[in-house]
């Protein structure tokens, strides 16, 4: 591979042994990537906290073990200097608060919490969110980025046209280093154009919609980028955030384009930049229905356990749910958890929304989710969830049963104990 | 049709390109479907755990993994890096689409691993051959099951 000159010289160890192991990690990773060089980065969102089992026994030698190890594929222990590239960290395992609720040891939260310590004294943001993008880390259009969490991935690519692969543990930790990155994949122009177009003939316009349609192309699509043609109103963040997320599970999508929405394209032409498009797949009432059938692996009808905001709910979207919930109690035999980023959080307690769903006897988590935690509340069998990410994922981990559906069916079924959902 | 190198009488040669240096060999374990990391393995015993998957059940540890590649999260590097800790990783990886998450993936695995090979390994390779990796020769020797 091709370095800078600062980039042999952080190889070589001028800059300290961690920016030395961190280069050898990226060189390693370049090489076995075929690619020929790395690119410069400002922008990394990894996973370097330290909240599970597995990490303990690192983890008490010392953090330095652990982010030389874990986050830099090390033999050699190194003293971790201050990040050198705006850097944060995505969800982790435990919420700083509820954790009892979680049903977690407390000698993993103190783990944790001596972990954050650790590295947000050397610049690692606690932003502790799968949704960097909605709590002050939204990378401008061609800025390249390391970036993890296929959710966040295929949003920064396709939303905000900043540039990223789907990074790991390895090489988030050696980029917050030393500012570099493989350059390779959707750093570069020409793989970021449509390979394959999806016509719609049904309007989508609520969450669900977005959901579905995001579940039924990554499911069609695999890892290619699909190009939406009438997608009638105008979607935002929240429609979005929905849509890639399915989109990133079903399949392994990491990027596409809606013509005259996402700022890569104007046109459908525009989309595909001279590339052959690979196919064509149209999406009707027949395949919204289908993809609806799919995302339900349940067949009880009675609920124990509501999930909501995954990915992460937006401000917006707290208020919506307060507001369903204002003057009312929800079913003794259910559990109602909301997900939202602790930034926002802090604001929806202010606006009196945390307030109403505490009341309504919900519980507001920060810092982690289901999925990633792996922690459901205790008995759970049932689910429902307004997320096709995890209606896709929470069954599979968790052997739970689960129901998809709208955030008004959710939230009904956490009121009456009882699935009554439709499409 | 001499597509397929002679290496040597009872053996078939592959030639593709160096992901991760060294050599191994040990018996197949072939998949035709992608593998999961996060949520798609045990790290602890290297087994295969996703439903529906048709290895599940199946550890790959000490096997040459032919499958594929990558697919699901993007703690894809870090499952796989735990099965190294915990000693029950693959002996070597061969793969047929590159992604970050294969690279990354194989790299901290620190095992042998190959890909770009002028022979389609899924459909050559069967469970239970006999395969040497030469990952910095370029090479994938099989030796067929009686």
């Amino acid at each position: 591979m091709n370095l800078t000159d600062h980039e042999k010289a952080m190889y070589d160890g001028e800059h300290g042994r961690a920016k030395a192991r961190a280069m050898d990690l990226l060189v390693r990773y370049g090489e076995a990537l075929g690619a020929e060089r790395l690119v410069e980065t400002n922008n990394v969102a990894g996973a370097f906290n330290a909240s599970t089992p597995s990490v303990q026994a690192i983890a008490e030698k010392g953090m330095e073990h652990v982010y030389s190890e874990l986050n830099l594929d090390s033999d050699e222990v190194v003293e971790v200097p201050h990040m050198v590239a705006h850097t944060c960290q995505l969800i982790t395992g435990i919420d700083n608060d509820n954790w009892e609720l979680q049903g977690v040891d407390k000698a993993l939260v103190d783990m944790q919490r001596a972990n954050e310590k650790y590295l947000g004294r050397r610049g690692v943001n606690m932003f502790a969110t799968c949704t960097p993008y909605q709590v002050g880390n939204v990378p401008v259009k061609g800025e390249h980025c390391a970036w993890m969490e296929s959710s966040a991935v295929i949003y920064c690519n396709s939303v905000l046209g900043a540039r990223t692969n789907v990074e790991g543990k390895e090489s988030t930790g050696a980029a917050a280093l030393t500012g570099r990155i493989p350059y390779w994949g959707f750093h570069i122009t020409e793989n970021r154009r449509g390979t394959h177009l999806v016509e719609l003939d049904v309007e989508v316009d609520d969450m669900m919609d977005w959901g579905l349609l995001g579940y039924y192309i990554g499911e069609v699509i695999g890892e290619e980028i699909p190009v939406l043609n009438g997608t009638g109103r105008q979607p935002d963040l929240i429609k979005l955030k929905h849509f890639g997320a399915a989109a990133a599970s079903s399949g392994g999508v990491e990027m596409y384009h809606i013509p005259g929405i996402t700022p890569e394209a104007d046109s459908i032409e525009e989309a595909f930049g001279g590339r052959k498009v690979k196919g064509t797949f149209r999406y009707g009432a027949k395949e919204r229905r289908e993809t609806y059938e799919k995302l339900q692996s349940s067949t009880e009808k009675k609920v124990d356990f509501i999930m909501l905001g995954c990915p992460h709910n937006s401000i917006d979207q707290m208020a919506l749910i307060a507001h369903m919930l204002e003057n009312k109690k929800i079913h003794s035999d259910v559990q109602l958890w909301v997900h939202t980023p602790r930034a926002i959080k802090q604001v929806a307690e202010r606006n009196g929304y945390i307030d109403v769903i505490r009341e309504a006897g919900g519980v507001v988590m920060s810092d982690t989710c289901p999925a990633i935690s792996r922690r459901l509340p205790a008995g759970t069998k049932v689910i429902a969830t307004d997320s096709a990410k995890q209606a896709h994922y929470l069954p599979a981990i968790t052997g739970v049963q689960g129901w998809f559906g709208s955030v008004s069916d959710c939230v009904d079924a956490a009121l009456t104990g009882e699935w009554n959902g439709r499409v | 049709m001499d597509i397929v190198t002679e290496a040597k009488p009872g053996t078939i040669e592959l030639k593709g390109r160096k992901v991760v240096a060294g050599r191994a060999e040990g018996e197949a374990l072939v998949t035709t479907e992608t593998i999961s990391g996060w949520g798609g393995i045990n790290e602890r015993t290297g087994t295969v755990i996703e439903r529906r998957h048709e290895m599940r059940g199946v550890s790959f540890a000490g096997k040459i993994l032919v499958f594929p590649g990558a697919k699901g999260s993007s703690g894809w590097s870090a499952y796989f890096h735990m099965t190294r800790l915990n000693g029950v990783q693959p002996a070597a990886m061969i793969f047929t689409r590159m992604t970050t998450k294969i690279a990354l993936g194989a790299v901290v695995t620190r095992v042998p691993a190959i890909t770009e090979l002028d022979q389609d390994p899924l459909s050559v390779i069967e469970t239970g051959d006999w395969v040497v990796v030469d990952a910095d020769a370029g090479t994938v020797t099989v030796t067929k099951k009686s």
